[in-house]
């Protein structure tokens, strides 16, 4: 189930400004795999251009064996490759099990029937199903009739993660899931991640070192668009220029 | 519906007055003031258009400032065959319907490109492309509109120009469409169309495309306006280039918003409400556009909710919470993906 | 069809494409910097053009006309700006819709109460009252001073825009909003300002169509749509995007009217070109929008950029 990424020579122009800098990255399937690196390091760009929001002007993304390059958010969504957004992005007048319930059937249904247009989203006791083994899965243990926008924020974070779970993915890009979270809400969403791996891909991207480097398989250092060193927690923590250039800025 | 939910005045109110709009008729004829029936006609046929505009804009977050362009093109869809002699009410039917519904398409697929505010501004330009299309067909009477000869005949001796098969049939379709709109709000498409509304890229992230869900409902939304264009030909026995005034798109957009987007029974209870004070105002003064103008105004200046979110507040309890964001009044999208 | 005919309908053209360039030139930069969807523009238009009118049958100056409609229009705008619109543009396009449609409702109305529906006759000015010598045939001199007037303020505006700070402040913020008010300008005068300017140009525009078209009530409303085609060709917030447009919207308009008929009755039989003809050149603006948004959904110049 869960899916190999990966990216050849990708690169991102903002203007004359070089953001992606013929990026090769190669997720193993299962494996969970971190992408760390300084602030500006192009990260976040890096993900929009896995995930579909942004196209490369130069390189190609392959998921799951095909060329995604050029395929849609939503086409790399219902291929299996989901994400998390770093500022929380939910449905705020949905209820929880709303929210989770149209993410597990706008995946499965393409075309829509004569059903889709009458009978309740609630009603679909299959997605309903699939949307409260995702909720439980992420933790949410708020009533899921409560309003998504009335949640507290550490809620709204496991909500999207359930949206993506609901989806049936088999690659989750995670885009900093622990931004803005205690560090006991942070140590909870690492078990959360923990017990996620093996299952899906994950490919992690985050500044808590700490669940970094507890989690991840494989860790690769970006700077100025640039991979610089890819390898594991071990092979990372050792290696000379990473300290210097991220490491050495950061109590790890 | 549970007892306890429809004991509540956002939804007892509304069906109250569908049975009362059912007793008119009756009460009309009873009185001798035949002036009634036609008067409530036009507002059914108006909650029709709103209904299907409610769709679009309420629900799918789209302002679209040409719905007039349907109405317009349903009530010709009657006339142009009529002036031949074509009589039958399904040919009529599908006529509307089925120009409506290309019409759509075309027009929700070209400003569907763009964001809000030039959604708004290529809707209204299409719609005024619509009306100086039928103003230049001089055959057909073009300014001065065309009169229709013979009304939509069904089988049975069914004929839409008689003013109580009218009424009824106006009030069964207006009552189809709400139950039918109530169950689309909570259906799979309902949802993903009000989730495109308000975050079109959460949409995407679930493997939806938000801009086909968006041009599915105006063309639906468009169909359905079309055959409100249908009754109004029959009630006028008249088709018109006028209908297609960008005013009458305003209009449309004011019932929906009067009434509460987004909301089931919101069209029914702004159209009401439009015609009913624009009425009243033509009682005292021939100049009531002055009064009426400044009422929108100040509508647009204290927000939306509309007076189905009015009876929604006089359902919580006083001492308890401040009211709540009435459902999809919150957030028309200002641009989509 | 001669060169004469040709020549003639490109400067009608070029008229024309001048007052939606008036009209224009405020609106997309309304839309723009502060995304206020000002649907009551063209009551501002028409409210210059009655000023106008009643200007110079008070006074018999056409100069004092036009100061008057500008000047008024310019006050109203403000006026309007300060009281309403400022209110509204946290709200979302919609509110936007609704109120300018009230406006527009009230002014119509108000126009109609006070000077009733029949139409105002303006009378062009005797000085500009016979004809122009151009390159071999005559050319009615107040149409071409519209152009020159026309010409001149696109020239103003561009010394404005690229020149001045004012025109600076409206350029950046054409470009990033946000930005400008950041910077601690004083945004909200800045607004009035550019929404002022706006109105007074449209009032302008108005006094100046007064002789060629109609002072009507509701005379605002078919140029305001026609201008918002022009604006989304152009490109929201772009003033060079909206002369080009303008000119462009103005020159296919007025010449599609008069050569799509007579083209198309050399391509087919008589009958339909003469039932096709007048249907097709009203459409042929609408037809080219939908031809640029097809294309270049952003509009042929766009202010922004990445």
């Amino acid at each position: 189930m869960a899916a190999a990424l990966k990216t050849e020579g990708l690169v991102m122009r903002y203007g004359s400004l070089l953001v992606t800098d013929s990026v090769s990255l190669e997720i193993r399937p299962g494996e969970l795999h971190a992408i760390i690196g300084p602030n500006g390091a192009g990260k976040t760009t890096l993900i929009n251009q896995l995930s579909g929001e942004l196209r490369p002007v130069e390189g190609r993304v392959h998921f799951d064996g095909r060329d995604v390059t050029a395929h849609s958010i939503d086409r790399r969504a219902r291929a299996g490759l989901l994400r998390s957004y770093q500022i929380t992005s939910i449905f705020e007048e949905f209820t929880v099990l709303e929210n989770a319930t149209l993410a597990a059937l706008a995946v499965a249904r393409s075309p829509w029937n004569f059903k889709d247009f009458w009978h309740p989203l609630l009603g679909d006791a299959a997605a309903c199903a699939a949307a409260e083994v995702a909720i439980g899965l992420a933790g949410l243990t708020t009533d899921t009739d409560a309003l998504a926008g009335e949640l507290a924020y550490g809620q709204r974070r496991q909500l999207e993660l359930a949206m993506a779970l609901a989806a049936k993915p088999s690659l989750l890009l995670l885009d900093e899931p622990m931004a803005g979270m205690s560090a006991q809400e942070s140590l909870a969403v690492t078990a959360l991640l923990k017990q996620l791996k093996g299952r899906y891909t994950i490919v992690l991207v985050e500044h808590d070192m700490d669940a970094v480097f507890s989690l991840a398989d494989r860790i690769t250092v970006l700077v100025y668009g640039r991979v610089m060193f890819t390898g594991t927690p071990e092979e990372i923590r050792n290696h000379p220029e990473v300290r210097a250039v991220y490491l050495g800025e950061e109590a790890v | 519906m549970s007892i306890s939910k429809l004991m509540r005045p956002a939804t007892l109110v509304p069906l109250i007055l569908f049975a009362g709009l059912l007793a008119v008729p009756i009460l009309a004829q009873a009185a001798g003031e035949l002036f009634w029936i036609s008067f409530f006609t036009r507002i059914l046929i108006y909650a029709i258009a709103a209904s299907a505009l409610n769709l679009a804009l309420g629900f799918g977050g789209l302002v679209s400032f040409g719905h007039a362009l349907f109405l317009g093109l349903g009530s010709y869809a009657v006339a142009l065959p009529a002036a031949h002699g074509i009589d039958s009410g399904w040919l009529h039917l599908l006529l509307s319907l089925g120009v409506c519904s290309v019409v759509a398409l075309a027009v929700g697929a070209i400003s569907l490109r763009t964001s809000g505010m030039s959604f708004i501004m290529i809707t209204l330009a299409f719609a005024q492309m619509g009306y100086f299309l039928l103003v230049s067909l001089k055959q057909y009477g073009g300014d001065d509109g065309l009169a229709i000869a013979t009304t939509s005949r069904f089988a049975a001796g069914v004929d839409l120009g008689g003013s109580l098969t009218l009424y009824g049939s106006a009030w069964l379709l207006l009552a189809l469409l709400t139950g039918w709109i109530a169950k689309l709000r909570q259906s799979p498409f309902g949802m993903a169309l009000r989730g495109a509304r308000q975050n079109a890229r959460r949409v995407q992230a679930i493997g939806l495309a938000p801009r086909r869900v968006q041009l599915a409902a105006f063309v639906l939304s468009g169909a359905i306006c079309g055959l409100a264009g249908m009754l109004l030909a029959n009630m006028n026995a008249y088709a018109s280039p006028s209908t297609l005034a960008w005013t009458v798109s305003g209009d449309l957009i004011v019932m929906v918003v009067l009434g509460g987007m987004g909301t089931v029974f919101g069209p029914l209870l702004g159209a009401l409400a439009f015609l009913g004070v624009e009425e009243w105002l033509k009682s005292y003064t021939e100049h009531w556009m002055i009064i009426f103008g400044p009422l929108i105004v100040l509508m647009a200046l204290l927000g939306r909710g509309g007076l189905i979110g009015l009876l929604q507040r006089l359902d919580q309890p006083l001492a308890a919470k401040a009211a709540p964001a009435p459902p999809d009044a919150v957030v028309v999208q200002k641009g989509h993906v | 069809m001669s060169a004469t005919l040709l020549l003639v309908q490109l400067l009608n053209g070029l008229q024309y494409g001048v007052l939606l360039f008036l009209l224009a030139a405020g609106l997309t930069l309304v839309f723009g910097i502060m995304s206020f969807v000002n649907l009551a523009h063209g009551s501002l238009y028409m409210l210059g053009a009655y000023a106008g009118a009643l200007a110079y049958g008070a006074t018999d100056s056409f100069a004092l006309a036009l100061l008057a409609a500008a000047g008024s229009a310019l006050l109203i705008g403000m006026l309007l700006e300060l009281t309403i619109v400022s209110r509204l543009y946290r709200r979302d396009h919609l509110d936007h819709v609704l109120a300018t449609f009230g406006l527009v409702m009230f002014f119509n109305e108000l126009v109609r109460m006070v000077w009733g529906p029949q139409p105002l006759f303006v009378q062009v000015p005797q000085v500009l009252d016979g004809t122009v010598n151009l390159l071999g045939f005559n050319y009615p001199a107040y149409r071409f001073a519209i152009i020159a007037v026309g010409l001149a303020v696109a020239v103003g505006s561009h010394l404005l825009i690229h020149k001045t700070r004012l025109g600076m402040l409206i350029r950046a913020g054409a470009q990033y909003p946000q930005l400008v008010s950041a910077l601690g300008v004083n945004i909200g005068l800045l607004n009035a300002v550019l929404f002022g300017l706006g109105s007074m140009l449209a009032g302008l525009a108005g006094a100046m169509a007064g002789p060629v078209l109609s002072v009507q009530s509701g005379m605002g409303e078919p140029v305001l749509i026609t201008t918002l085609v022009v604006i989304v060709i152009g490109g929201i917030g772009s003033v060079k995007g909206a002369l080009y447009a303008a000119m462009i919207v103005g020159v296919v308009d007025t010449s599609g009217r008069v050569f799509l008929p007579l083209l198309l009755r050399q391509i087919t039989e008589r009958s339909i070109a003469d039932a096709a003809g007048p249907a097709l050149a009203s459409m042929s603006v609408y037809l080219l929008m939908a031809l640029v948004l097809a294309l270049r959904p952003q509009g042929l110049f766009p202010a922004r950029r990445g």
